[in-house]
């Protein structure tokens, strides 16, 4: 174990751990939580949950997003549910087995603590929830509905409609309100985080820029929460929103926070396909269609050469026709298996020739059996936004053909890495929600997104933080008028100059793609030593090039977007790179991360527990010098590791 | 296909604005209207023009980032959808689109079509909450909501606060947003307790920032992408009439 990662994970018992831990970790009182200023950076489910929850506990708290709303943050675009232990359905759910399924599903690279942590606060994020609201779906009897969801053989998923996401936030979001009502919440929305400010070893502050008017500002804190999702836009495309982005989680990596598991990034497997080269990104359609929908790919290729001419039709092709892939390879999770191993199973049929659309790249996703079964008014109700949303977009009715799907990427595992206490490696720096590494492993389970951000959120960070400002309480509020400050600021100035002078030729969006489409063919759902290297030099290349030849009009004292862009983009090299070398390094199969060298001899990814059952966490040295890598092994002492089996 | 596209240009919100025809070719019907966009961006990049400033985000309906009035109608032509869900197929080719920003007293222009919409999360912070701290609650099946209540709290609470009604709406009235927020909450019993001092803050911050009155045009509705019903400004009514006669 590196010695630069602590993850103070509390001894003893798996389902005492968190207990003992809040009995030991100090408190701060009301009197002093008054003096205390803490910065929250991003305002999804992770942002929002803890930037009001910090409020109702009587801290100074600042919130900071890109949008012109909190209620915008792409949290709220999450469709299916939130998983929790309810066992409302008595179908022999737990906290031990929502907390097995998740290290199972996250192929054994995640924390035996961390998950059992986040399995036994679930029941107490549905409560919160409806105690705000939140209008979760229900029965005849009016008690809460479930659903399924993969990776899970029970029924543990709460959900309102296709908008959870949205239905969670905006209860987030109110509670935030209330506290920004109240002052003890300042909201600064169209503002971007362009550097983290150290002082003294220390996380004090942002430095930020209003992106209506431009201008630079500086804005200190005790502590500094970082909660910006993940990094899957460096792809292009993707199923993230278009300014969903990695740059605050890099420029901290720049600061000294090491980065866990880059390469861990997540190829959702049912988004609509590609339509051709003018798309600017993917759209997801929830996992929870798996519930009821079947996918397949005919049998012969006969039937597809058919299908791409058009003299045939999906629905005319025969059941015994039709190769329900998921259901022949796994029996026992059918079409509910975890989304990596459903996206390299869709992978591997398109390889082989049975792609059924134009490009070769979509499978079917099928109700005609469910409609039959159930009628289409029941269909309609569980899923009728998302039907609709396939119509507008693709304009084919799938209550009469079948939808076509395709893996995306859709979510990043990986993120800035955290203590139990979800600190970072730089003091008074925490990473909370898709920002960091901690729960997922290398691969996360449907519904569990929502469940991580908002456990943080509300119920771990909140406690946490109080023992690293325990010891701030006598530290005045910080004074942005210092070199430390200077500094951070001067370069930010510098950076912005910089990218205003090129003055080159090429788009920012030209540039962007062209990075996503290196990033998709060698670093993307197969990996291989020969691609690896290829794309690390092909990323340095494009990096100069962006560095030479880049446009940006306008000014940076205006509200510009091609900056914005620009500012992002110039961080998603950084990020690229972090990825190919993570995934360079982890010779081994598992989870959203497939090395073709390391596969079973019937198609199954195949791990290495011996030589990489670690975290592996990043260290930035310069632009020039590879980051230098630390390790943390993961040991697991109550669950048997094995190999992940969803056929039996 | 190939399109002649009208847009509102404005620097600032100083400025004085006018709009602008560009030509636009070699359009795919697969292509969304944002998507439209972002490629006469690329181009006025290259010829050395200033892009068009327009706000977007998650781009398939949910965010409410998106505006714009298409045509004289708010998120376009098609129906229950928002703007970037709009596709190119629902243009004849060699058409002619007028692009507007949300145009309302409430709204003022920052650049080009993007618009302020601050007011709307002043009027939620008025009370468009539930009362309740972080811990402490009790379990979430223990008070039982009928499957009713529960369905239309949803239909309500799907608004994505994009601004449509407003921008539509003659008098520029945020009613139904504010409508949405009141009916979701007061159809549930969490939300039941505060509903009619909730109504009664939220009007009270609407007509405070220059939000017009409701006159019953129903506009609101017909333009709403998440077709959220007018029937929930009758039940704002009834809860800020409740808190009225208290007073």
């Amino acid at each position: 174990m590196s010695e630069r990662l602590i993850s103070k994970i509390p001894e003893g018992v798996l389902a005492e751990k968190w207990t003992k831990h809040k009995a030991a970790i100090k408190v701060v009182s009301p009197a002093n939580k008054r003096k205390l200023e803490i910065i929250v950076v991003g305002t999804g489910l992770g942002g929002a949950s803890a930037a009001a929850t910090l409020g109702e506990l009587g801290y100074n708290v600042k919130i900071f997003c890109i949008s012109d709303s909190p209620r915008r943050a792409h949290s709220i675009a999450a469709q299916g549910g939130i998983n929790a232990a309810k066992n409302y359905q008595n179908d022999n759910d737990s906290v031990w087995r929502l907390f097995y399924d998740t290290i199972k599903g996250g192929d054994y690279r995640a924390r035996e603590a961390n998950v059992y942590r986040l399995a036994e606060v679930s029941n107490g994020i549905i409560d919160q929830c409806v105690a705000q609201g939140v209008p979760f779906a229900r029965d005849y009897g009016g008690q809460l509905d479930n659903r399924s969801f993969g990776g899970a053989q029970v029924s543990r998923t709460f959900y309102a409609r296709g908008q959870t996401g949205q239905q969670l936030l905006l209860g987030a979001y109110a509670s935030l309100n209330r506290q920004i009502a109240k002052g003890n919440v300042k909201s600064f929305p169209r503002h971007e985080m362009l550097d983290l400010v150290l002082v003294n070893g220390k996380a004090r502050g942002i430095i930020a820029r209003n992106l209506v008017t431009g201008e630079i500002e500086r804005h200190g804190a005790h502590a500094v929460v970082l909660a910006t999702g993940g990094y899957g836009n460096v792809y292009f495309l993707s199923t993230n929103a278009m300014n969903s982005n990695g740059s605050a989680a890099i420029q901290c990596y720049r600061k000294g926070a090491f980065f866990g598991n880059p390469c861990f990034a997540q190829i959702h497997p049912t988004c609509i396909p590609k339509h051709g080269d003018q798309q600017s990104k993917l759209t997801l359609m929830s996992e929870s269609l798996r519930n009821d929908g079947r996918i397949w790919v005919p049998k012969k290729l006969e039937d597809v050469r058919r299908l791409k001419e058009g003299s045939l039709k999906a629905s005319q092709i025969p059941e015994s026709e039709r190769d329900y892939y998921l259901e022949r390879r796994y029996p026992a999770f059918g079409n509910l298996v975890p989304r990596d191993v459903a996206s390299r199973a869709a992978k591997e049929r398109c390889d082989a020739g049975y792609g059924v659309n134009n490009t070769g790249l979509a499978v079917f996703l099928d109700f005609s059996l469910a409609i039959q079964r159930l009628g289409k008014n029941i269909i309609e109700q569980r899923y009728g936004n998302l039907f609709q949303m396939y119509e507008k977009i693709t304009d084919v009715n799938p209550y009469e053909e079948p939808m076509m799907i395709y893996p995306a990427i859709h979510y990043t595992m990986g993120g800035l890495w955290v203590d139990y206490n979800l600190m970072t490696t730089v003091n008074g720096l925490y990473a909370i929600g898709e920002a960091n590494f901690s729960d997922h492993g290398g691969n996360r389970l449907g519904a569990s997104a929502l469940m991580q951000g908002l456990a943080d959120g509300y119920f771990i960070l909140p406690y946490t933080i109080g023992d690293y400002l325990s010891a701030e309480i006598q530290t005045p509020k910080i004074d942005t008028k210092t070199p430390e400050f200077d500094e951070a600021e001067n370069a930010v100035r510098e950076k912005l100059n910089k990218l205003m002078t090129i003055k080159g030729k090429r788009t920012v969006d030209s540039i962007h793609k062209e990075l996503g489409n290196i990033m998709w063919e060698y670093v993307g759902m197969a990996r291989n030593a020969e691609g690896l290297k290829t794309a690390i030099a092909a990323i340095e290349k494009l990096r100069n090039e962006f560095w030479n030849d880049v446009y940006v009009p306008g000014t940076t004292a205006e509200f510009n977007q091609e900056l914005e862009k620009a500012l992002k983009l110039a961080d998603n090299f950084e990020v690229a790179r972090l990825i190919a070398i993570d995934a360079q390094n982890r010779v081994e199969s598992c989870g959203g991360h497939l090395r073709e060298e390391m596969q079973t001899e019937d198609g199954e990814a195949k791990r290495d527990d011996e030589k990489f059952m670690y975290v592996s966490a990043w260290e930035y040295k310069d632009e020039n010098t590879l980051p230098e890598l630390h390790k943390e092994p993961l040991k697991y002492e109550f669950v048997k590791v094995a190999t992940r089996n969803y056929k039996d | 296909m190939k399109f002649k596209i009208k847009i509102w240009r404005q620097k600032n919100a100083k400025a004085k604005g006018e709009f602008v025809i560009y030509d636009i070719d070699n359009i795919s019907s697969d292509t969304s209207f944002l998507e439209m966009l972002d490629i006469l961006n690329d181009k006025l990049i290259s010829e050395g023009k200033e892009p068009v400033a327009f706000d977007h985000d998650c781009r398939e309906g949910i965010c409410g980032m998106c505006s714009l009035f298409i045509n004289g109608e708010a998120h376009g032509p098609d129906t229950q959808i928002t703007t970037c869900q709009l596709h190119m197929r629902k243009f004849k080719d060699g058409a002619t689109i007028t692009v507007e920003p949300w145009r309302s007293a409430g709204f003022p222009v920052i650049k080009d079509l993007v618009v302020n919409r601050g007011a709307f999360d002043k009027i939620l912070q008025a009370g468009g909450f539930v009362s309740v701290n972080t811990g402490g609650a009790q379990d979430a099946n223990i008070i039982a909501i009928s499957k009713k209540d529960s369905d239309e709290s949803m239909d309500a609470a799907a608004c994505v606060g994009c601004g449509a009604c407003v921008a539509t709406c003659k008098n520029g009235s945020a009613m139904l947003f504010v409508a949405a927020r009141v009916s979701s909450l007061a159809k549930l019993p969490q939300g039941k307790v505060e509903g009619s001092q909730r109504a009664k803050a939220m009007v009270a911050k609407m007509d405070e920032l220059g939000f017009g009155a409701c006159t019953n045009t129903g506009a609101c509705q017909a333009e709403c992408p998440k077709s959220i019903s007018i029937s929930h400004i009758a039940r704002l009514n009834r809860e800020f009439l409740t808190a009225k006669l208290r007073d």
